[in-house]
């Protein structure tokens, strides 16, 4: 075999231009997602062979230009001169020529190899649009091939231009010197002088380009000018006597006349018979589409009816297979119990890790069927509407109209999940705006939250579900929107990230794309589960376990045992025991068993935790037995019914083993029916503790609702942010929630009681 | 001669227009520029949102949106 020729290829362009799709189409199933490190900006890699040549494509995040202002730019930006690529190919939509053009022409100016993959050829040829590519090339001096990414059109031939660029690169360096008015042109040649005669930073970034980015001042490149000092600060200096000028004469600044200029040149090109016959603006498909769409009373009609189809097929088509991952994990749990003999090993494998790790995973499905859609109607060009129509009104609160999606999809409609819900703000490409929306999303009512919240509705406010249901999402969205307000108002002040966005035309979305994206998605999601969550359920499960009760206790409960059974099993043997004496006797044992559990609960450190944090947790109103079960509720919410459960003495109540098509609403009653075998319910035994007044009551269920969201959203919001912020937002909430849980305790107290 | 001169907040739906200037500096003012907002585009305001903020607008291929606060920084020729 001989040895394939290596060549790297960054792959550029202006979002919705296709990108990604010439990306799938180049690089087949080779393609794997990555990470730049720090950052969420995903970093995309995929391979081409052919006889000779093994091609490397790095896929740029999609950007309109690249200044320093994204996190998105910077990246592409570094890519390009960091990893210094043999070849850029940069597709661009030729709807909109001018403005992609405009990406074409810095990438030109950094004085790499470029090749230009003018997209969407069928859609302007549809338009009546002539595109002479030819002479597009020459005029730029770069390859120009027509594509149809969708179709795999041109993907060959930028194949063969990008070997046939990278064998004569020296050759093929594009030279483009645009004016940028006389009295830029003169202070960049000085500065490019400069530059080269004391070779300031030269072994990173071009020389001319270097000059370009201090005019524009660029805050990354300047930065990093002064760390390296020598001629920084002259070259400052003649930028701001340039901009003193500029500003006396022409009433602008250097940065603005550049753009101008950059565009006048992308004009007068187009202008050299580029494009035949100019548009006009008559209705496209997708424009009278969104008359309909976003039309003011209807659009968010139509919103509404899509999210109600949204949350209807995650949550009933998802059930299925997310009962079957919990059937599995219980067939697990119960050959573990069957087969391992040791105590320790048992409970530690069982209750620890199949459940902890159960709990997580079958929660897989409802992310991977709620992000295919989500990514499918992202893809279709809904979700820039969707921002459009609400953007006015989460702007009141520091948010942006993207903001939307992840309250929803964590449960702004009860019954979403935190974890898709972080997960998709994603699409918000304003950090502060997105960090706000990271933090507080979790707020909202997600399946686990109303499983626990029907279940004490039912205890405390029969009847009532649905009242306090709708109170229960009411507070939430408060409590989101308001905490962002104050958020963005403080720690994470600054002024609203620009809106300007794209309205991107109807496109339906490719299904390799959507497939390729949300199975990353979940596999990230499943990794998660096998590390992180892994070690936390085991922290969790020691928690609970130990220390074991006292040799001496054991034996005490034992004894009891023994003496039970001897009550009934002694004169008779068990076969002519009466059917209602083994109920009796069955009885009797499960309560003593329970019994046994709920000591050893309260002897373990998260029980002595419990009991300890009475002291601070009595101001709320909360006894011991809920704080054991807000503890377990870290590892997830559900978890705080089955500790509620064992705590009061009624053994193990396992939401988990509610069949799934019954987690509706209905699904506590059902729930209590399936632990029914215990003398007394979970509903009567809270009922019947005086610690649980009406003030308490309502204090808890705030409590739940904002005290922290569960391990599993914390370690994703780690991911789309930093862990400093995903604890921050953890402890914050903490405090929050307990603030308020005490004032309306006390308040509650002091009026009703 | 041919418009009236106005900000960009005070257009219509349906009124065609060229951009006269942007006076926008910083991070907005790249933003706008990034997007091919500069003076002697031509565009057509094709929807407001359901709040009437932020505001949609056609340019040459493509459509993107703007909030009105945005828009004030934008001088346009009115076409007619």
């Amino acid at each position: 075999m001989h040895k394939q020729r290596k060549i790297t290829v960054a792959l550029a362009g202006q979002p919705n231009c296709g990108k990604s799709t010439m990306f799938n189409a180049l690089t087949g199933s080779t393609a794997r997602v990555g990470n730049y490190p720090g950052i969420t900006v995903e970093r995309m890699e995929g391979y081409c062979k052919t006889d000779n040549y093994k091609i490397k494509f790095i896929d740029l995040p999609g950007t309109y230009s690249l200044t320093s202002y994204s996190m998105e730019e910077v990246v592409a930006r570094d890519v390009i001169l960091n990893e210094k690529p043999d070849v850029v190919v940069c597709m661009l939509d030729s709807a909109a020529l001018e403005r992609s053009l405009y990406l074409v022409i810095q990438l030109i100016e950094i004085g790499i190899p470029v090749i230009v993959g003018l997209n969407m050829m069928d859609e302007i040829k549809r338009k009546g649009i002539q595109l002479n590519s030819s002479k597009l090339s020459k005029l730029l001096g770069v390859p120009v091939i027509e594509c149809v990414a969708r179709r795999n059109i041109g993907k060959l031939e930028i194949v063969n231009e990008i070997i046939k660029t990278s064998e004569n690169i020296n050759k093929n360096k594009p030279e483009l010197n645009i004016s940028y008015s006389s009295d830029l042109d003169s202070a960049l040649d000085k500065m490019e002088d400069l530059i080269v005669k004391n070779n300031f930073l030269t072994d990173i970034y071009p020389p001319r380009w270097l000059a370009i980015k201090y005019m524009e001042q660029d805050n990354e490149i300047i930065e990093k000018g002064r760390k390296e000092k020598t001629i920084s600060e002259e070259l400052e200096k003649i930028v701001a006597k340039v901009e003193e000028h500029t500003e006396k004469t022409l009433n602008t600044y250097p940065e603005a006349i550049i753009a101008d200029y950059r565009y006048g040149y992308i004009r007068s090109l187009l202008k050299e018979g580029v494009i035949e016959r100019t548009q006009e603006f008559r209705r496209t498909f997708s424009e009278k589409v969104d008359k309909i769409i976003t039309q003011r009373l209807l659009g968010p009609i139509i919103m509404v009816c899509v999210l109600y189809v949204l949350f209807w097929l995650t949550f009933t088509v998802g059930a299925y297979p997310q009962g079957w991952l919990q059937d599995f994990f219980n067939l697990l749990g119960n050959l573990g119990n069957a087969y391992i003999h040791n105590e320790f090993l048992r409970s530690l494998i069982v209750s620890g890790i199949i459940d902890g790790v159960g709990a997580v995973l079958s929660f897989a499905p409802l992310i991977l069927i709620m992000f295919a859609m989500l990514c499918y109607l992202e893809d279709l060009g809904y979700m820039a509407r969707v921002a459009y129509m609400l953007d006015k009104l989460f702007k009141m609160f520091g948010l942006h109209g993207a903001s939307v999606m992840p309250f929803i999809v964590s449960g702004g409609i009860p019954g979403g999940c935190a974890v898709p819900g972080v997960m998709t703000t994603r699409t918000l490409k304003s950090p502060k705006e997105r960090l706000a929306t990271i933090l507080t999303a979790p707020f909202m009512v997600c399946g686990a939250k109303t499983t626990v919240y029907l279940m004490f509705a039912d205890a405390f406010f029969k009847n009532q579900a649905t009242l306090v249901m709708l109170g229960l999402t009411i507070a939430a969205w408060f409590f989101a929107l308001v905490v962002a307000v104050v958020l963005r108002s403080t720690i994470i002040k600054g002024e609203p990230t620009p809106f300007i966005m794209e309205l991107p035309p109807y496109r339906l979305p490719t299904m390799y794309g959507i497939i390729t994206h949300t199975w990353d998605r979940v596999w990230q999601f499943i990794k998660k589960a096998g590390t992180v969550i892994f070690a936390v359920a085991i922290i969790m499960w020691v928690l609970m376990t130990f220390p074991q009760l006292p040799a001496n206790k054991k034996q005490e409960f034992n004894i009891q045992k023994e003496s039970l059974k001897s009550q009934y099993v002694t004169n008779t043997t068990k076969s002519s025991l009466s059917t209602e004496k083994l109920q009796e006797y069955q009885i009797k044992l499960h309560d003593l068993n329970n019994f046994e559990e709920q000591t050893a609960l309260k002897h373990s450190i998260g029980g002595r935790l419990g009991v300890w944090f009475e002291n601070i947790s009595k101001y709320a109103g909360f006894p011991w037995q809920a704080n054991i079960a807000l503890i377990g509720g870290f590892a997830a919410k559900e978890v705080i019914l089955s500790t509620m459960s064992t705590a009061y003495s009624l053994g193990d109540f396992d939401p988990d083993a509610a069949p799934p098509a019954q987690q509706g609403n209905n699904s506590a009653s059902k729930l209590i029916a399936s632990t029914h075998s215990s003398s007394s319910t979970l509903e009567q035994s809270l009922r019947n503790d005086p610690a649980w007044t009406t003030p308490a009551i309502i204090s808890l269920f705030l409590f739940i609702l904002l005290y922290a969201p569960c391990m599993v959203t914390v370690v994703t919001m780690a991911k789309e942010a930093t862990w400093k912020w995903a604890i921050g937002g953890t402890i914050g909430s903490l405090i929050f929630a307990y603030i308020l849980s005490v004032i309306v305790f006390q308040v509650g107290t002091y009026i009703f009681m | 001669m041919m418009g009236r001169l106005k900000p960009m907040r005070q257009m219509h739906v349906n009124e065609k227009g060229i951009i006269v200037s942007v006076k926008a500096k910083g991070e907005l003012g790249r933003r706008i520029r990034d997007m091919g907002i500069i003076s002697g585009t031509e565009f057509m305001i094709i929807g407001k949102a359901p709040l009437y903020d932020p505001v949609a607008i056609k340019m040459k291929g493509f459509t993107i949106t703007l909030r009105n606060s945005e828009a004030d920084y934008i001088t346009c020729e009115v076409e007619g």
